[in-house]
């Protein structure tokens, strides 16, 4: 491929330890990349395995979930009801013939700027390196 | 083929071959077992042993096969998918062929409903095509079902089947007997043939098919001994077909002359089998009148029995 | 869905002979529909007990209620205080409502008033045929989609046997040869190949034969 293939990545996030490091960040003005798009969620524990799915079949190369730390969601059992709905799809990545590895959950606290930003770099360039979304 | 079955021997030597039926005792006596076999010895080539037929129960078909193997009698076991599991089969076969048995018929097996333990579980973990692949692959692989391999001699079982001519679907009867021919049998019997010209039929698409190169047809031929059973037969037993002029001719018959009539018609099916293309033996089923097997094979010009 | 028959009176009443309060139980899913264990039937029976019990000059206290499903904690609770009240709960809901019961009011003993027999569809008002016995490994897409496990009496999955007559199984002329249906489905469909194909033996661990059963779906649980 001549030109340089930019991942597209939808990150779902909740109001809580999702969101607030990024705007922590972006207001710290910490370079992360700017392949990914917000997705907000009154908490992680409404992330429905459709919306996962979607993403990918929308054309998404990758999807990240921001969630509060699985014993500090701020709904109590949000975040470990979402983990527990990633892995679900993960496996149905595998089945449908597309990397389990395109999908990742992320746990964070509300002072995580600095992770947050790691994080986004090193999910674009894991995304960098699988390739396109093969469905686009 | 299998150098120690006697009945392969034959088979492969293109001699017309013939098999009767001895149904084992409701009991322990031996010595029905040892009456019927005087009547069959050195008028058959081999002895086919019944596994519970018609889910009635009788001494095993392998223990009766074991006394036949010292009485100098080469026993075909029955082999039923109804009351044995895939480990209780391969068990059974083990010791079949420790104790001299080298012929296996593989069979589905008569619904228990029918005979006198109706409230049995049934076992039915395989069916009859999937047994005769899994008995020829422990003698031509020398594994087991699941894999693992069989100490010692690898048990190279000759393998057979069943067919019902009539049976429906009747356009797919030889389809499945081919079916049976690929999962690895070696030879096929038959029901009891009484319509003789549906059989060639039959056979005649058996042949279309190629079978007759494959494996070894035996037909199912019987004496009747009653005007009773003609009827039972033409009427009661499911997948049967008696010709309306067989039980005429039965019924025309006085009483007295019945059972030589039943002869007789016996001895003319076998002649019209023998001329079909594609059978290469016959297997009688007299039960419980096995005394008639030394007179149908010599009326039909069967004897002396060829020595393997 | 699951269908079951009531058991004869003769054979409940032997289950309640020491009981002076009995709750009949119906439920409003499977066996309501299949007219054997709902509102009506509950209260039909409840009637019938009475009136037996009246017979035999004894003065049990029969009374009937229905949840909605028998199998769910949830709906059971409902019928808790009759539960309370009862000494013996004769359950029409399938084997599982029976056993749910149990679980969930160990203290009270509830019996089964009906037999849970198969896994089928109504054919007509009034009938009902088997279709399914749970094996747990679905073969439907090899045989047009007719069960050879729970429609051929010998489970046979590379039939016809040598009993099928006329389209009929040799053990009941009036049950359909599974394999006949099978054929000609396959037939219709232009998949007669399938027929040739050697079906290789099953595996049963799926099925009761594994042991008891059980599906966890990590996604799912809160």
């Amino acid at each position: 491929m001549s030109i340089e293939f930019e991942p597209q990545i939808t990150a779902f996030t909740c109001r809580y330890c999702g969101s607030v490091p990024a705007d922590m960040a972006g207001a710290g003005h910490l370079l992360y990349p700017a392949n990914i798009k917000m997705v907000t969620l009154p908490c992680t524990g409404r992330l429905d395995a459709q919306y996962l799915l979607a993403a990918f079949e929308q054309g998404a190369d990758g999807v990240c979930v921001f969630a509060c730390g699985p014993d500090n969601c701020h709904h109590l059992t949000g975040s470990q009801r979402a983990a527990r709905r990633t892995v679900y799809v993960k496996d149905l990545l595998r089945q449908i013939g597309l990397q389990p590895e395109r999908l990742e959950i992320f746990h964070l606290g509300i002072g995580q700027a600095q992770d947050f930003a790691r994080i986004v770099e090193e999910m674009t360039a894991r995304i960098r390196e699988l390739g396109p979304n093969p469905l686009r | 083929m299998n150098s120690d079955s006697q009945l392969s021997k034959l088979l492969s030597t293109g001699q017309f071959v013939v098999s009767a039926e001895l149904g084992p005792p409701k009991g322990t006596d031996i010595g029905v077992i040892q009456r019927k076999a005087a009547h069959l010895k050195g008028y058959v080539d081999a002895v086919n042993v019944t596994d519970n037929q018609t889910a009635v129960v009788r001494m095993s078909s392998i223990g009766v096969a074991a006394l036949l193997v010292q009485m100098g009698l080469e026993p075909i076991i029955q082999m039923t998918c109804r009351d044995r599991n895939r480990l209780a089969i391969q068990a059974d076969l083990l010791g079949a062929w420790a104790l001299g048995i080298r012929d296996v018929l593989c069979l589905s097996g008569d619904h228990q409903v029918f005979g006198n333990h109706a409230t049995a579980k049934n076992v039915f973990d395989l069916d009859s095509v999937q047994l005769i692949q899994m008995v020829r692959n422990m003698g031509e692989t020398g594994k087991f079902q699941s894999g693992d391999p069989i100490e010692g001699e690898a048990p190279k079982f000759l393998v057979g089947g069943a067919a019902n001519p009539y049976a429906d679907p009747f356009d797919f009867r030889p389809l499945r007997t081919a079916k049976k021919a690929k999962a690895g049998a070696q030879f096929i019997q038959t029901q009891l043939i009484y319509n003789a010209p549906k059989f060639g039929e039959y056979m005649k698409r058996y042949c279309d098919l190629g079978l007759h190169e494959r494996v070894h047809m035996m037909a199912g031929v019987g004496p009747i001994k009653t005007l009773g059973a003609a009827r039972y037969m033409a009427s009661k037993v499911p997948g049967m077909d008696v010709p309306d002029e067989i039980v005429k001719r039965m019924e025309s018959a006085p009483k007295e002359k019945r059972a030589e009539e039943g002869i007789k018609i016996c001895v003319e099916i076998i002649e019209q089998v023998r001329q079909m293309p594609g059978v290469a033996g016959i297997h009688i089923m007299a039960i419980e009148w096995e005394e008639t097997i030394a007179e149908i094979t010599r009326r039909a010009g069967l004897l002396p029995r060829p020595v393997a | 869905m699951i269908i079951g028959k009531q058991k004869p009176i003769e054979e409940i009443k032997p289950m309640m002979a020491s009981a002076q309060r009995v709750l009949v139980l119906g439920c409003g899913t499977c066996v309501a529909v299949c007219m054997a264990g709902g509102e009506k039937e509950a209260a039909m029976l409840a009637s019938a007990l009475r009136m037996s019990v009246k017979l035999d000059g004894r003065s049990t206290e029969i009374r009937d209620y229905t949840v909605q499903r028998q199998c769910e904690f949830e709906y059971n609770e409902s019928a808790a205080e009759l539960v309370e009240w009862a000494d013996l709960i004769v359950s029409i809901a399938c084997g599982i409502g029976v056993q749910t019961m149990n679980e969930q009011f160990p203290a009270r003993q509830t019996v089964p008033g009906l037999n849970t027999t198969f896994l089928g569809r109504p054919m007509e008002q009034g009938v009902w045929a088997e279709r399914c016995l749970a094996c747990g490994n679905c073969v439907l897409h090899l045989t047009g989609g007719i069960c050879p496990i729970s429609r051929c009496a010998k489970n046979i999955l590379n039939g016809p046997c040598g009993g099928s007559q006329r389209g009929k199984c040799e053990i009941n002329s009036e049950i359909d040869c599974a394999w006949q249906l099978i054929y000609d489905r396959l037939t219709t469909l232009g998949m007669q190949d399938l027929l040739l194909e050697i079906q290789p033996p099953k595996d049963w661990s799926t099925s009761r034969d594994g042991g008891p059963r059980k599906i966890v779906r990590e996604d799912l649980k809160l």
